[in-house]
């Protein structure tokens, strides 16, 4: 089949585009050399002991940590408000509703900053400080963790809630005794996710903060420095596989939470 | 009363309500009042809040801006393009060829890249395409070039190459759901009744595979237009886009109200392109109805 090895052929030259940059990260973050640039000088731990010395990152890290955990939980909260409202309701205006609140998946990141910032800023006249960019991750967050928990509580069945009430458990018990336990994989996931995105965001994150950086601000002020690129690369290599693990961990949960409740695996949570 | 609030409807309403508050307050609020901002005037520290048009004046006479904001659309368009072009055969090939208890490994081999941090994808592309750069020591090496490729960095050919790699997996992703969908008997069908790959492709595969398709061409193309981190880096000063002008006006120039009316410029400029996209899909798929038939 001739078409067939050209379609492979393409596909392999698509995964090397792809991972050109993945692989080229790791590469200069253990490469002695002082320039990013070819042919390697040699392999090295020096960048990631350079990293451990330089203060400003450690309250960066620290910055951007605190933004991610309470970004991830508040992005969870508000999603599994509208998740399990749009799963088992029909209710008026629905359609819109659901739109106005998926709108910030498309919308470019840049609007958000900006229209954050005239609110905030100049109309409120509120000083920046982490909580800015807090309010603005859980926002591009929130339909992340619908569209993951809208997965699990479709696949919920519903006679398992009514069996509860019908055996005298109020509305609340309900929840937190039945439907919680089994969508709590979705959550882990959406909280996984959302921590995930707060960690990486820039553009909100450039246009919101106030005296303390996040870790991407800082990375973008380091990007001007050469001497500092190649601890940049070590700082990237640490966070790739922190986020391949988080996210490995995410679709296990999702997995974990689909066969749970009985139901075919259908694709990935992206 | 009772009935009312204990009917469907107000449940859910009363449910979905505290993430729509913050989607209101948040999103609708702050986007309302950037379209009021954009009506303003900035007059050195204070905010003129008389209403003016000046803003979008200036913003569709000089030069500078109209370039800058026909630059990001003409660069948005190119980069949906190529990433779908480029997309689609992996997305086919995911669907058609890997087998079934080993496509969730493959998606997920594609989206690894994107998760790698932003900044850092965007500034190794730098580091691949500048002028010692990995791709021309790597040719040099090879003994295919003897001069540096100098078109790559700096230009809009590079943001449109790093664009069209961030933005891989949310152009698979949406084609590939909708190859998964199709059903495929349709396709042995068109087999039995004598038609080839090419005719069966172009009359069953890719009809069917249309909305994904297009899926795929908003999902890049919205974002695309508000891009700033790649023009920066990658651009040079021929491939800025509107965003760095506005990220200059908020952050910079403290002209918030201009700021504000390039984004407004900016976001109805992609409605249009968006409506004018849905016009010509709808008058196409008419005229294939009606006199073509290639797709029927």
């Amino acid at each position: 089949m001739k078409s067939g090895k050209l379609l492979i052929s393409f596909v392999w030259l698509y995964l090397i585009f792809l991972y050109l940059p993945v692989i080229l990260l790791p590469l200069f973050a253990f490469n002695t050399g002082k320039i990013i640039a070819f042919p390697l000088q040699g392999f090295g731990l020096q960048w990631f002991y350079e990293l451990a010395k330089i203060e400003a990152l450690h309250t960066a890290v620290w910055t951007s940590l605190k933004i991610a955990v309470i970004t991830s939980v508040l992005a969870t909260i508000l999603g599994m408000f509208a998740s399990r409202a749009a799963t088992r309701f029909s209710f008026p205006g629905k359609g819109p509703i659901m739109g106005l609140i998926m709108v910030p998946l498309v919308l470019p990141e840049i609007i958000v900053a900006v229209s954050l910032i005239v609110v905030l800023i100049k109309v409120m006249g509120l000083g920046l400080s982490i909580w800015t960019i807090i309010l603005g991750h859980v926002l591009i967050c929130v339909p992340f963790s619908i569209a993951i928990l809208n997965g699990a509580f479709r696949s919920l069945d519903k006679s398992l809630e009514e069996a509860s009430i019908d055996l005298g458990e109020t509305k609340w018990t309900t929840f937190r005794l039945v439907t919680l336990p089994l969508v709590m994989p979705g959550i882990i996931s959406s909280l996984l996710i959302s921590f995930v995105i707060s960690l990486d965001e820039f553009i909100i994150a450039f246009f919101l903060t106030g005296s303390e950086p996040t870790l991407s601000v800082y990375i973008w002020g380091m990007l001007r420095f050469p001497a500092r690129i190649p601890a940049v690369m070590a700082l990237g290599t640490i966070m790739l596989v922190v986020s391949l693990l988080l996210l490995t961990a995410s679709e296990y949960f999702r997995r974990r939470g689909l066969k749970r409740t009985g139901v075919q695996d259908t694709g990935g949570f992206v | 009363m009772k009935k009312i609030m204990n009917s469907e409807g107000a449940n859910g309403l009363l449910l979905v309500s505290p993430t729509l508050l913050y989607a209101f307050l948040l999103l609708a609020v702050p986007i309302a009042a950037v379209v009021t901002f954009s009506f303003w005037t900035q007059n050195y520290l204070d905010l003129d809040t008389t209403f003016t048009l000046d803003n979008y004046r200036a913003a569709t006479e000089e030069p500078i801006y109209r370039i800058l904001l026909l630059r990001s659309l003409n660069i948005s368009a190119i980069v949906t393009v190529v990433t779908v072009i480029l997309a689609f055969p992996i997305a086919y090939y995911i669907s058609f060829f890997v087998p079934q208890n080993k496509k969730a490994r493959w998606i997920f081999l594609i989206t690894v890249p994107f998760w790698t941090s932003y900044l850092l994808r965007i500034f190794l592309w730098k580091v691949i395409l500048g002028y010692n750069g990995v791709l021309n020591s790597g040719l040099k090496g090879l003994g295919l070039i003897e001069q540096p490729l100098t078109f790559i960095l700096y230009n809009m050919n590079a943001v449109v190459i790093t664009l069209a790699h961030a933005w891989a997996p949310f152009a698979i992703l949406p084609i590939y759901v909708v190859l998964e969908k199709i059903d495929r008997s349709l396709l042995e069908a068109s087999y039995d009744l004598g038609e080839n790959r090419v005719i069966t492709f172009l009359r069953v595969t890719f009809p069917l595979a249309l909305p994904g398709i297009i899926a795929a061409a908003v999902i890049v193309f919205i974002p695309t237009i508000g891009d700033y981190v790649t023009p920066k880096l990658v651009g040079g000063p021929s491939g800025l886009m509107i965003s760095n002008m506005i990220q200059l006006q908020f952050l910079k120039a403290n002209n918030a109200p201009l700021g504000a009316t390039l984004a407004i410029l900016a976001m109805i400029s992609v409605v249009l392109t968006l409506a004018f996209l849905w016009m010509f899909g709808k008058i196409f798929s008419w005229v294939n109805r009606n006199y073509l038939g290639i797709l029927r």
